[in-house]
């Protein structure tokens, strides 16, 4: 294996597509821990990086903890920095997320989402980042192997933006994504450096005038310092928007900003869902719509940010929102997502029955016949109302008695 | 206003003096002395360090809590530790 | 061209992931969208393992398995005893078989077309090792016409440079000739 960079409209591996990406972006460092499935994306790197293709520097750790502490340090320095992992990886970050969050450092993460054990299982859902979404990360959800390859580079535009300055997850499913062989305009260098400006931090580490970063902070400061980052979430808003809208001015290329629609105009059910998933969904979308069902899709790009203003204005019309969660928040019965839109609803004007469906756990497959016979459920809650709020789907009756 | 992350000048630890923390104060007893260093090795603080031009111990008094493990460990009993006069 | 979706079916170990992969590759030198992705299972070496292939000429969206492929390829024929190769095959699809015997000596449960090509044997003749991979992909671009046997070679060449992919460039072409029309 030679680290080749490709170039062009090509078949390439999903992973090889978002190394490729990362690497256009020139991360002066670079450092992860291998792990299934996200695996082929640093050995990727790793080779670029071994073979001189690429600029980086490349820290080889022992753990995803080490891993992101590393890209803590190089970024507080200045640095442009890069990592990937998935499930338990994620998870043994789970502190260092909150401090490079709250340090603001615009760290560049692709998440290969993967369940979350026990039991343990190597497969796609989003148990894993939806975990995370309180520490402080963006996170945006891909659909195909080239918008993971052009979220990468909006991804940095975002974090690194002076008033964001926060880190950001690019969520992509494993294998269905990480594994899929699929055409790919791979971006080139020059083009990339036109688009994505140099990283120029707020305030890094400089030895001639020097700085305490991730001080100890009393009650009399903590909770504005948080105040701060709930700030930067709100304006980095605009800022997704804006890069997807500058990526499309550059490459001509675009799929949505905080979320996407596909066909909710006069749509009376709605699918919501993150991911490849959604892939599926507008397939199905353009069966039903084809037979005459006002059937629409809405896209969540955006997890955090939460882009509940932008849900609600896709959804005012609609006579139900169906959401397709792959997580589970064990102990409400339902996915995140689904809470999530229920809550933002709950104050509004607008009034619109929600139903969650759990989903694809653990990398069950998700057929069109599934989602077929989800949108009968929902057609279902509009003759005759809501008779459950969210359910678990395919799940397998001779395992469990439901 | 404060900066947008917890960045702040360094060494401002030093600018915290916690002597007003201590109730005894450790003396040390050059006489007693053999230089083996057990108080500076098991000081908590890092402040217990060999005198100028010496072969003996004493304290940085400016950061000293008063904590009594040098006088504990001290293999010599070349250090007490006295009610501080305040 | 509506979407034309393939599953080959092998053992971990055969290339059946690879096989998908270079059918990809050669179905967008021909000017088509492809999409090809394992299946996933636990991959160790000798289990049963699937991979599928979708051809289209428009982007490619859906992200499920196949279930109903237009065509399957068995790598192996033991498979036939422990894995049903046929199910959800399109009445109007086609079964292309790694095996020395006849199509009618399989008492395959289906209606589509059966086609079989000993491939291990053209890959002992040509290559000089029991890999099979890519002579069914030559079998399958003889058999189905979806894909053309050059698309093919160029491929494999690319993946398997110098003299390795040279050998088995001329296996696929064995392969395929056979297949036209077989």
């Amino acid at each position: 294996m030679t680290g080749e960079l490709k170039s062009g409209r090509q078949v390439v591996e999903g992973s090889y597509a978002v190394a490729h990406a990362a690497a256009m972006c020139r991360p002066d460092v670079i450092s992860a821990y291998p792990i299934t499935p996200q695996t082929h994306i640093v050995e990727d790197l790793s080779q670029f990086v071994a073979d001189g293709v690429i600029d980086s520097k490349y820290i080889n750790v022992e753990s995803e903890f080490s891993a992101l502490s590393a890209l803590v340090g190089a970024s507080a320095a200045g640095a442009r920095t890069y990592s990937a992992t998935t499930s338990q990886g994620l998870a043994l970050m789970h502190e260092v997320l909150f401090n490079a969050a709250g340090m603001r450092l615009p760290i560049v993460m692709t998440i290969v989402n993967r369940s979350m054990s026990a039991p343990i299982n190597i497969w796609n859902d989003h148990q894993d980042s939806v975990a995370q979404r309180d520490t402080g990360w963006i996170q945006i959800y891909i659909e195909d192997a080239q918008e993971l390859v052009d979220a990468t580079a909006q991804a940095f535009m975002i974090g690194e933006d002076p008033d964001v300055s926060l880190p950001v997850m690019v969520c992509m499913d494993g294998f269905i994504l990480s594994h899929v062989f699929e055409p790919v305009d791979l971006l080139d260098q020059k083009d990339v450096d036109d688009f994505l400006p140099q990283f120029l931090p707020v305030r890094a580490l400089d030895p001639d005038n020097p700085e305490s970063f991730g001080m100890f902070v009393d009650p009399a400061y903590y909770m504005d310092f948080r105040y701060l980052v709930e700030q930067a979430m709100d304006a980095s808003r605009s800022k997704i928007e804006d890069a997807a809208k500058k990526f499309e001015s550059s490459f001509g290329r675009h799929y949505g900003g905080l979320i996407d629609t596909y066909h909710t105009d006069g749509a009376e059910i709605i699918l919501v869902a993150m991911g490849s998933l959604v892939g599926t969904l507008r397939d199905v979308v353009d069966d039903l719509r084809s037979k005459g069902k006002p059937v629409g899709l809405l896209k969540i790009r955006a997890f955090r940010p939460f882009p509940i203003d932008e849900i609600k204005k896709a959804v005012a019309g609609a006579k139900v929102v169906v959401v397709l969660d792959k997580n589970i928040s064990l102990g409400t019965g339902e996915g995140a997502v689904t809470t999530e839109i229920k809550a933002g609803m709950y104050n509004g004007d607008i009034s619109v029955p929600v139903i969650g469906f759990v989903i694809g756990l653990g990398g069950r497959d998700i057929p069109v016949t599934t989602v077929q016979r989800i949108v009968e459920k929902a057609e279902d809650v509009i003759r005759n109302g809501i008779a459950a709020e969210s359910e678990f789907v395919d799940l397998n009756h001779s395992h469990v008695r439901v | 206003m404060i900066p947008h992350a917890p960045i702040g000048e360094v060494g401002s630890s030093l600018a915290n003096k916690t002597s007003g923390w201590r109730i005894f104060i450790p003396v040390f007893n050059a006489e007693l002395c053999n230089g083996c260093g057990t108080c500076e090795t098991f000081c908590p603080e890092g402040i217990v360090h060999k005198i100028e031009g010496g072969d003996t111990f004493a304290a940085d008094y400016d950061y000293c809590k008063g904590c009594g493990i040098c006088a504990a460990e001290c293999p010599k009993d070349a250090i007490e530790m006295v009610l501080e006069e305040k | 061209m509506i979407m034309k979706e393939i599953r080959i079916h092998g053992r971990g170990g055969q290339g059946s992931v690879t096989a998908a992969e270079l059918l990809a590759i050669a179905a967008f030198e021909d000017g088509l969208y492809s999409q090809a992705f394992p299946s996933f299972g636990v991959e160790r070496r000798g289990a049963p393992v699937m991979a599928f292939v979708r051809l289209s000429d428009h982007t490619i969206r859906l992200r499920s398995q196949v279930y109903d492929p237009d065509y399957v390829i068995v790598q192996d024929a033991t498979l036939i005893e422990t894995v049903d190769v046929a199910s959800g095959l399109k009445a109007d699809g086609m079964i292309i078989i790694n095996t020395e015997h006849k199509p009618e000596d399989l008492h395959l449960e289906t209606e589509a077309v059966v086609r079989t090509i000993d491939a291990t044997r053209i890959a002992l003749d040509i290559i000089g090792k029991p890999i099979m991979n890519t002579v069914m992909l030559g079998a399958f671009a003889g058999a189905s016409g979806e894909v053309t046997v050059d698309s093919i070679k160029h491929a494999v060449q690319d993946r398997f440079p110098g003299k390795v992919g040279e050998k088995n460039a001329e296996a696929v072409q064995s392969a395929y000739d056979r297949g036209v029309g077989a």
